[in-house]
């Protein structure tokens, strides 16, 4: 597999990542579930295990040294991400579970204090479970109304429906990015420009958009921005959620007990400033320091280069698959990712994801905690390849080769 | 790491499960059904509609079983339906746990085995952990059938035999 797309060596890049080297089921791995989780560079890998060996300690509570080396790590990581992202300050990025927790923060917070009887959210058709069901807790509890974008038999937004929509009483827009489900990608910059001319702020989910192109939360213009580590190739268990200063500040804290304090007694506590309000407890210092170490190695790579290397890889993948006979790809949006959702006939997709399986082929079969959009395009689950900079085309051959098998036992 | 690569996938694919899975068996609606049970497995939206209708002596006279989803759970959907007809529910209920067990790995005694008839052909799913909830979802759908007839005060066992 001596794949070189210009300057992008893949060969070369598949080295750092040892679980790509393996066999399953006698076959070597062809590891297609990039949107469920990524796979992780060694020296992240590395990252995590030298923090573990050398410098474990508890951060921002000790004078000893291994804590303020645990410390400057930690915080070293949260600027990182700062780059990374090109947010104003380093305070306006907490350190959250994932994607899942960094939406229910922002509506446990923002949304208790800021919607109330009446008022609207704005989401779309096209939302991961998790930017659903937290505002429906929310509105169910307020009395408040959630609003939802339509999407066209692309899995396009309607962008004109969704203008539609805003009305003097909504009070956020919250919105996908990249849709796992479809791949589609959202035009942002325009959804937060019609938002903002009326007063609302806007909260991107981008869970599934960051991994693969050059984020700028300034140039997008929003006002929360919340993905997960996990997906980014970097430990399961830490994300971020961005947020504009004036809204953090704002907001009152999410979770209470140490390190989110500056003072208590019994009369009166107050909060700790930013980003410490949103952080109690010991957080997860590890990942934050692995999230930073895998964010160096996609700098290193270029995020710019991954993003163009995934185009290509996406152009020949959504080519090959369009050209089995009863295969339809469900989304089909002119601005996509590295997503292949699709239906073969009446088989079912988990005895796609079987068969696939016993040739070594990892994908997602399912509904893809997107259940409003299987029910859009009038179907139960779809297969989903998803990309990542690390596949190649010769990967993308062995997944139609899988799919002729696929036909061959259900022919 | 590796999931038995010697399982030949026409074990999971084989002859008898594709021929349920194609010409599923009792699919026809089943009016004024006695028992009517429900499930659904959320993660994959694999479902299963399982209605009975009872005779006088308690015995299943008419089954109609209609399943959505992979080929697992519509061939373990129509092999249960077609061994149902003429039973009593307390031998379906002993059917259903003797089959549960089989399919978690316990080995059965070859009375047992025997049966169970078709679904012998579901063992294989073993080899296959992730989809042995598939195969199982339809037998849930009976139990819980039969547990609500039971909670009815419908006869579960034969005349003449004790609880």
């Amino acid at each position: 597999m001596t794949t070189t797309s210009g300057t992008f060596d893949v060969a070369r890049i598949r080295e750092d990542f040892p679980l790509l080297k393996q066999t399953v089921n006698g076959k070597p791995l062809v590891y297609l579930d990039n949107a469920a989780t990524s796979q992780k560079p060694q020296s992240m890998i590395d990252a995590l295990v030298r923090y573990y060996t050398t410098e474990n300690s508890n951060v921002h509570r000790g004078v000893h040294t291994l804590s303020q080396l645990a410390t400057d790590d930690y915080e070293a990581a949260r600027t990182k991400v700062r780059k990374f992202i090109n947010a104003a300050e380093d305070h306006e990025l907490i350190y959250v579970r994932g994607t899942t927790e960094g939406i229910n923060l922002v509506a446990q917070t923002f949304g208790r204090q800021n919607i109330g009887q009446g008022d609207e959210i704005i989401i779309s058709t096209m939302e991961h479970h998790s930017n659903i069901v937290p505002w429906q807790i929310l509105c169910e509890e307020k009395g408040a109304q959630l609003k939802v974008v339509p999407i066209n038999d692309s899995g396009e937004l309607l962008i004109d429906e969704y203008e539609k929509l805003l009305s003097p009483r909504t009070k956020l827009v919250s919105i996908v990015h990249q849709s796992n489900a479809l791949g589609t990608i959202n035009p942002m910059e325009a959804i937060i420009e019609m938002a903002h001319s009326r007063g609302v702020p806007v909260l991107v989910d981008g869970a599934q958009s960051i991994p693969h192109m050059t984020i700028d939360v300034q140039k997008m213009g929003c006002d929360f921005f919340v993905f997960s580590g996990h997906k980014l190739f970097g430990p399961t268990g830490i994300g971020i959620l961005y947020g504009k200063a004036e809204y953090l500040n704002a907001m009152p804290p999410y979770q209470a007990g140490g390190e989110m304090i500056r003072s208590v007694s019994f009369e009166k506590t107050t909060y700790n400033v930013l980003p410490h309000k949103f952080e109690a407890g010991t957080p997860n210092i590890a990942g934050a320091i692995g999230l930073g170490a895998a964010i160096d190695y996609l700098n290193d790579l270029g995020m710019e280069r991954i993003n163009t290397y995934e185009k290509e890889l996406l152009d020949y993948g959504t080519d090959c698959l369009s050209r089995i006979e009863g295969l339809k790809i469900i989304g089909t949006a002119k601005e996509k990712g590295g997503i292949l959702s699709f239906v073969l006939g009446d088989i079912h997709p988990h005895d796609i994801g079987t068969i696939l399986d016993t040739q070594g082929i990892a994908i997602r079969t399912g509904h893809h905690c997107a259940q409003p959009v299987m029910q859009r395009f009038g179907i139960p689950a779809t297969a989903r390849a998803s990309l990542a900079f690390y596949n190649t085309k010769a990967e993308i051959d062995s997944l139609v080769e899988g799919i002729d098998r696929v036909l061959e036992v259900f022919s | 790491m590796s999931q038995l690569p010697d399982v030949p996938l026409d074990g999971l694919y084989g002859d008898a499960i594709m021929d349920h899975y194609r010409n599923p068996r009792r699919r026809s609606p089943l009016p004024n059904a006695d028992i009517e049970s429900h499930e659904l497995n959320p993660f994959c939206g694999d479902e299963i509609t399982l209605r009975m209708k009872l005779g006088a002596d308690g015995r299943v006279e008419a089954v109609s079983s209609v399943s959505q989803g992979c080929s697992i759970i519509q061939a373990s959907a129509s092999m249960m339906a077609e061994l149902m007809t003429g039973q009593m529910l307390s031998a379906l209920k002993e059917r259903s746990q003797k089959f549960r067990s089989m399919m978690r790995g316990e080995s059965l005694a070859e009375d047992d085995l025997k049966g169970l008839g078709d679904l012998l052909a579901l063992l294989v799913v073993r080899r296959y952990p992730v989809r042995i909830k598939c195969a199982l979802l339809p037998w849930l759908a009976l139990e819980e059938g039969i547990e609500k007839m039971a909670s009815d005060g419908v006869r579960l066992y034969p005349k003449n035999e004790g609880i």
